[in-house]
């Protein structure tokens, strides 16, 4: 294995203490990535933009900055680099939610989350592909590309942030920033062996996250291990007067429950089995890691309890009128008038105002991006808002008292966090029903906005990732970092490493040999 | 194409007018409803914008408190509910000078529930207008029609689109339907809308200029047959942003419909544009679920909440209101109705005040300020306040009269010097050598003089016939160049016809 | 009361463009149709659980809104406001014709 090979497969944090013990650059960590970037990218397809100049100047920086003043009051995750979805708002980065309808835009600001890292010296090295519009659950539905998934290059690596996860999973970045409104995190971090959070609703601001379903958006981390993702939530999460939503409390001690939980003492923690997340629609070899999951938490001392939350079937109805009726009015604004793409109409018909913005958007919006814009027009619309929209409204508040019930008699609640492994491109293109399943276990978290996050719990039957979730209470993101921290550990020590050790990594092969030091 | 019109005064016989006002009012606070974008009329175009009044992706909005308090204010002086949670909603529709193709307005959780406003008419009665809401929303940019005719939208190439508007917030106040005005129906409605501009500046929450676009109102009218009889279809007349507009657009809605119920016709319910040039209505587009807003609240935006003890706060900085004061200031100063609605009018009331505390009297102060100064600024074009004269400077040149230093000419030479830029009264007194000629041995001789080749006059004055007066005055003047004192003149003249 | 599932038809798929300023085509239309009559099918019931008695909820935190002071920030400049303009004159954003109520 190449030094440089050797450097990029760490985790985050030992990046950080290389770092801050001198023994690399930040440059040295920038550059490693973007050649593996270089090398990955033909058969993985993750960013949409490479910003290497930016990130190398960032680089430098931030090393001058450790010269002259050393690290103190810099987080523990300075100086690593850091992808980010192309959903997110970047000043002078090109940032098109991967639709054609954003094509070409240059943001003149930053969202709050690129701030803060910006603050904290993490160089951003690029944009990584989602489906349009964050819209998806397989990263298919990219204006652009499609991302291959790292276990297997013939499959999906999930979405919406199929990037990112496949970004972070084939090590061409040690960390990543997602956006999940219905598990676009978690899901691809399932599929990709990845680690991917969802903080609390309002735990990181979302100004700058360009707006899907506002009620229900939230960005997070998307990592290696469940420390790094710990400690990245630690740099963007917090208050921001910037967001209505953002909750005003310091964040909780994150990272700090991570290391707890590597000792591996589960004892006093009550971890609650969801009755309605598994069973019919799971794969077996899905089940059958998270069963050996659950089994391990218990093992190290977690009392395991059945709770049963009646309303989570109507969960994913729920979602697809809320999601939709916000995606409508949130997508109103791309009608060609102020930035992104502008198509006239065709000759014949009135060349007015509303005729350019219909023809703009019937050429710039995919096809899924259409069908929720058509549903959630429907669902506002005055004959149905009471029927559709005001029920699914009706519908959250049950499975937030579902989660209340369920938090009285477990601390953390566990599910697998997608019923399969990863698909095969075009599997479920051309039937939305089946696509929307994959966030079945997901949702629920987005509509009571409770902290959620998925580990890898081992290889399924075929040989690809499965997922484990953890729910926590509303603002206790702390409670399920434990648990994870230890099943991570736990895991680890039974796989004799981290999973990507049964990964393999063909587009690592070219890399330079030798020192980068 | 001219439509049918009833005589008005038949419509109203045959018809009772029901009618409903959608005021539009910005507020003046410094920065937009949502973001901390500066707001200045006149600016420079796409200059006072952030990433969330250009409705960029990914931006937020976040309330401005004083948009809030303002508001507050205004539903405290119309006497409404002010509910301590409210709730901002989108209100989904395209339009290119909306940067988010929807509207933050609030819907079933307005910040201001029902209230009411007394309003006075001409003959000072009152007609109590009853409101149904007061909520807080935010404006749109401006659309400058190129190509076309007058700017206007018919027949126009394209259009330029200016943000800066985008995002300043405005109170919009709806009444409910109003019944029982009878013919009188436009002129409560200009009554009303005059009372709110008041109120708005008694509060300064809002320049409240029509010119400026800083009021509009939506005109709704419909008429049936008596109180019992159901109601008919009504029109909506839209954007309204003159107090005359207002009331012919009533005028004219209620003649045309008339006519159309009287022919057999239906009235359809649609928007329709006041149009200043025709002086009528024209009839838009007939409403369909197009104008199915889609409302929902904004899921950017949580409740907002504003204290009983904040209400109170701010209940206890409300200036006296208008009607109120007027009713004071009117008595106080001896006007009758007709005097002191000039005033108001010529938004006078305040320099009258400031000038009666600095000395003059009430009618003094309102013949100079509606008089000479009001002639003048309708000249420039400005208003009174933005004229170079002070209240202090007319209460010191009515002193310089009361002192008998100055008669009525040289006192409007005085104010016209003043106003002329050439300075304080006493600088222009000074300059011009101002001075009434009234007991010495000059104007004797003047007067003598006057008599004397007047004979015919002096004959006229002696039989008792006092008409001829002025000819004499008017002589003494040229011969003083003005700076005698008519008064002084006529007692010398009368003095020497009762001598001789 | 739980209302009957709805089934959309080309016309309405076409109007739901409208309202959505989606110029869609008809083929386009055809297939919303059949996928929207699926989707609608498993979603209408939310109905059978959003009782009366059920408060509905916008947003999963309750919180109530922090009112900014009134001070003004650096605005973006003309230069960047407009910078991702697709057609602009003297300063402004162009449009093509506006019809009066659209």
């Amino acid at each position: 294995m190449s030094a440089q090979e050797e450097l990029v497969k760490q985790s985050a944090s030992d990046m950080a203490a290389q770092l801050r013990s001198g023994q690399v650059s930040s440059r040295e960590l920038v550059q490693a990535h973007l050649d593996v970037i270089e090398a990955a990218e033909p058969s993985i397809d993750a960013f949409l933009q490479v910003s290497a100049d930016q990130a190398l100047e960032q680089a430098d920086a931030f090393d001058q900055r450790l010269a002259h003043d050393g690290a103190e009051g810099l987080p523990e995750l300075a100086g690593v680099p850091i992808a980010i979805k192309d959903m997110i708002v970047t000043k002078g980065i090109p940032t098109t939610a991967a639709s054609k309808i954003l094509e070409g835009w240059v943001p003149p600001y930053d969202a709050t989350v690129i701030k803060k890292l910006k603050t904290a010296g993490m160089p951003i090295l690029g944009k990584t592909n989602l489906d349009e519009f964050a819209q998806g659950s397989s990263t298919e539905h990219s204006a652009f590309k499609p991302t291959h998934n790292p276990w297997d290059t013939e499959r999906v690596p999930g979405g919406s942030g199929g990037g990112s996860a496949s970004a972070v999973g084939a090590f061409e970045a040690p960390l990543a920033l997602g956006t999940d409104t219905g598990g676009s995190i978690r899901q691809p971090g399932s599929l990709t062996g990845t680690v991917g959070v969802k903080p609390t609703y309002g735990g990181v601001s979302r100004f700058g996250a360009i707006a899907m379903a506002s009620s229900l958006d939230q960005i997070g981390p998307v990592s290696r291990t469940v420390l790094d993702a710990a400690l990245l939530q630690e740099v963007i999460g917090g208050y921001d007067r910037r967001d209505s939503t953002s909750i005003p409390n310091p964040v909780p001690p994150l990272a700090q429950a991570a290391r707890q939980g590597q000792n591996r003492d589960l004892k006093g923690l009550k971890v609650g089995l969801v009755k309605e997340l598994g069973g019919e629609g799971y794969q077996p070899g899905v089940e059958a890691r998270f069963n050996e999951a659950v089994s391990l938490l218990e093992s190290m001392g977690a009392e395991v309890v059945q709770v049963s939350c009646p309303h989570f079937p109507y969960a994913l109805a729920a979602y697809y009128i809320i999601m939709p009726s916000e995606v409508s009015s949130n997508l109103a604004r791309y009608d060609g008038m102020r930035y992104g793409l502008r198509v006239m109409p065709p000759e014949g018909v009135p060349q007015t105002a509303a005729n350019m913005m219909a023809a703009t958007r019937e050429a710039g919006f995919g096809d899924e991006v259409k069908r929720r814009i058509i549903l959630g027009i429907y669902a506002l619309s005055a004959g149905y808002y009471d029927a559709w929209y005001g029920s699914a409204q009706k519908v959250r508040t049950l499975v937030i008292r579902d989660f209340e019930k369920a938090f009285e008699q477990a601390d953390v609640l566990v599910s697998p966090t997608s019923p399969t492994t990863a698909f095969r491109f075009g599997e479920k293109m051309d039937d939305p029903l089946a696509m929307y399943l994959n966030d079945v276990a997901t949702i629920p978290a987005n509509l009571a906005g409770t902290p959620a996050m998925s580990i890898p719990a081992g290889l399924s039957d075929d040989g690809l990732p499965v997922g484990f979730q953890f729910f926590a209470p509303q603002m206790r993101d702390e409670v399920m970092y434990r648990p994870a921290a230890a099943l991570e550990a736990a895991l680890e020590e039974q796989w004799g490493g981290p999973i990507s050790k049964k990964l393999s990594t063909p587009w690592l092969d070219g890399l330079a040999q030798g020192s980068t030091k | 194409m001219a439509e049918k019109l009833m005589k008005y005064a038949d419509a109203v016989a045959k018809y009772d007018p029901v009618f409903g006002l959608e005021v539009h009012v910005e507020l003046c606070t410094n920065t937009k409803l949502f973001c901390p974008a500066h707001i200045e009329f006149g600016g420079e175009p796409n200059t006072q914008l952030t990433p969330v009044s250009l409705g960029l992706p990914g931006s937020l909005p976040v309330v401005n408190k004083t948009a809030i308090d303002y508001a507050v204010k205004l539903g405290l002086a119309l006497h409404c509910k002010v509910n301590e949670w409210s709730q901002f909603a989108r209100k989904n529709y395209f339009y290119p000078d909306m940067p988010r193709d929807y509207q933050i307005s609030q819907y079933d959780k307005p910040l201001n529930g029902e209230g009411y406003l007394d309003v006075e008419l001409d003959d000072g009665s009152i007609f109590r207008v009853p409101i149904e809401r007061a909520h807080v929303e935010d404006d749109a940019g401006k659309n400058t029609h190129v190509g076309g005719a007058d700017g206007r939208i018919e027949g126009a190439d394209h259009s330029l689109v200016d943000y800066n508007r985008a995002g300043v917030p405005l109170v919009e106040i709806v009444t409910k339907p109003i019944e029982g005005a009878g013919a009188r129906t436009p002129e409560v409605a200009g009554a009303y809308v005059r009372a709110i501009r008041d109120i708005v500046r008694a509060l300064g929450i809002s320049h409240a200029r029509m010119e400026q676009g800083n009021m509009r109102a939506d005109v709704n009218v419909s008429l049936h047959a008596g109180p019992d009889a159901p109601l008919g279809t009504r029109s909506e007349t839209k954007n309204v942003n003159t107090f005359k507009g207002i009331e012919k657009t009533l005028t004219y809605e209620i003649r045309r419909q008339a006519a159309l119920l009287e022919s057999g016709g239906e009235v359809l319910q649609e928007t329709r544009h006041w149009d200043e040039s025709t002086q009528t209505t024209a009839g838009g587009r007939v409403k369909t679920d197009a104008n199915d807003y889609r409302y929902f609240p904004d899921p950017d935006l949580v409740m907002v909440h504003v204290t009983k003890d904040h209400i109170e706060e701010l209940r206890a900085q409300m200036p006296e209101m208008p009607r109120e004061r007027r009713a004071r200031l009117k008595k106080e100063w001896d006007f009758t109705d007709r005097q002191m609605q000039d005033a108001v009018n010529a938004d006078a009331v305040d320099l009258i005040e400031d000038t009666v505390k600095a000395g003059a009297t009430a009618a003094g102060a309102r013949k100079w300020w509606l008089g000479e100064i009001s002639r003048e600024a309708n000249a420039r074009g400005v208003s009174l306040q933005e004229l170079p004269i002070s209240a202090q400077d007319v209460a010191d040149v009515e002193q310089l009269i009361a002192d008998g230093k100055l008669n009525d000419k040289l006192a409007k030479q005085t104010v016209s010097g003043v106003l002329a830029g050439e300075g304080k009264p006493a600088e222009v007194v000074k300059k011009h050598g101002y001075q009434v000629v009234s007991d010495d041995g000059a104007l004797d001789a003047a007067v003598d003089q006057a008599l004397k080749d007047n004979p015919d006059i002096v004959a006229k004055l002696k039989g008792g016939n006092m008409k001829p007066m002025g000819a004499i005055i008017g002589a003494v003047m040229r011969a003083t160049k003005g700076q005698a004192d008519a008064k002084a003149v006529s007692k010398i003249v009368m003095e020497r016809i009762a001598k001789s | 009361m739980i209302s009957s599932m709805p089934t959309f038809t080309r016309e309405e798929i076409k109007h739901l463009g409208d309202l959505a300023r989606i110029a869609l085509t008809d083929q386009e239309a055809d297939r919303l149709k059949g996928e929207l009559n699926v989707i609608a099918d498993s979603i209408t019931k939310v109905q059978e659980v959003a009782g009366d008695d059920v408060p509905p909820t916008a947003n999963p935190i309750p919180l109530e809104a922090y009112l900014r002071p009134d001070e003004a920030e650096e605005p973006l400049t003309q230069e960047a406001a407009l910078s991702g303009a697709p057609v602009t004159e003297s300063g402004m954003f162009v449009a093509p014709r506006i019809l009066g109520e659209e």
